[in-house]
């Protein structure tokens, strides 16, 4: 299962309407645990490919390190990415899989229909490489930080 | 020098994010790794020993495809590799 705060999760969907009707893609930031892979933090990054940016995204390897470096700097972890199908099911395609290569990440993907975020899948990149590596559907728990009235309550 | 090995590698690394290793150019610090970690080879090499296409290794900021040297390029102990697998897709075909 995939965790990640509703913050994070509203941010990375925003994402993909302000890039509509073009792909936005990021990374997720956190760490790998025996149930799953929990974000921390999610961070932009460009979209390389200017030339087809409705239905292809890339980040560049040079943006990656330098996320990786950020990682590192707050001792999290690369523990997957994310990206849009701007008018397109949030469901990986061919595409997806044969460039998904961080086996053990989790690919999540919204769909933006119209402008507006409405599905978002997770999906874990299994297997031991190349020769079988396979997609499954994830659970995503959305973790719900209490709000400000909720704060102001609990202090009493 | 550091290698720094991104999170799908570290399953041939004993989970280390860094590796240190010893060598005076960037073919034989790759060769130290593999030799160390021989599970991590076909991971970054196809069979006939070319790097794969989608693994990128950069030398500081710098691809290592298009260093003048290539793997002969020196280094230094003070620089760091970075392996780092290609991250794209797209929603049709
Ligand atoms: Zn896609």
């Amino acid at each position: 299962m995939l965790k990640l705060s509703y913050l994070e999760y509203r941010a990375l969907r925003a994402h993909g309407e302000e890039t509509y009707p073009h792909e936005c893609c990021g990374a997720l930031l956190g760490h790998a645990t025996p149930d799953g892979n929990h974000v921390s933090q999610t961070v932009r990054a460009g979209n390389t490919r200017s030339d087809r940016a409705h239905d292809r995204y890339n980040i560049a390897p040079e943006e990656l390190i330098k996320i990786q470096r950020h990682a590192r700097g707050l001792g999290l972890d690369i523990v997957g990415f994310y990206h849009s199908h701007p008018d397109c099911p949030a469901q990986w395609s061919k595409t997806d899989f044969d460039e998904a290569h961080w086996v053990g990440c989790s690919y999540i993907i919204t769909r933006v229909n119209h402008g507006k975020s409405d599905v978002t899948n997770s999906f874990l990149l299994t297997g031991m490489g190349e020769d079988d590596k396979q997609f499954i559907d994830e659970a995503v728990e959305i973790e719900m930080a209490p709000s400000q009235t909720e704060k102001a309550q609990a202090k009493g | 020098m550091d290698i720094h090995i991104p999170t799908p590698l570290r399953a041939y690394t004993g989970s280390k994010q860094t590796v240190n290793v010893t060598g005076a150019t960037v073919g034989q610090v790759l060769q130290q790794l593999t030799d160390s970690y021989p599970e991590l080879r076909q991971h970054l090499y196809t069979p006939e020993g070319k790097l794969r296409s989608f693994v990128n290794i950069y030398l500081n900021d710098d691809d290592i495809r298009y260093l003048p040297g290539k793997e002969s390029t020196p280094i230094e102990e003070s620089d760091e590799l970075t392996i780092i697998p290609s991250i794209a897709g797209g929603r049709y075909f």
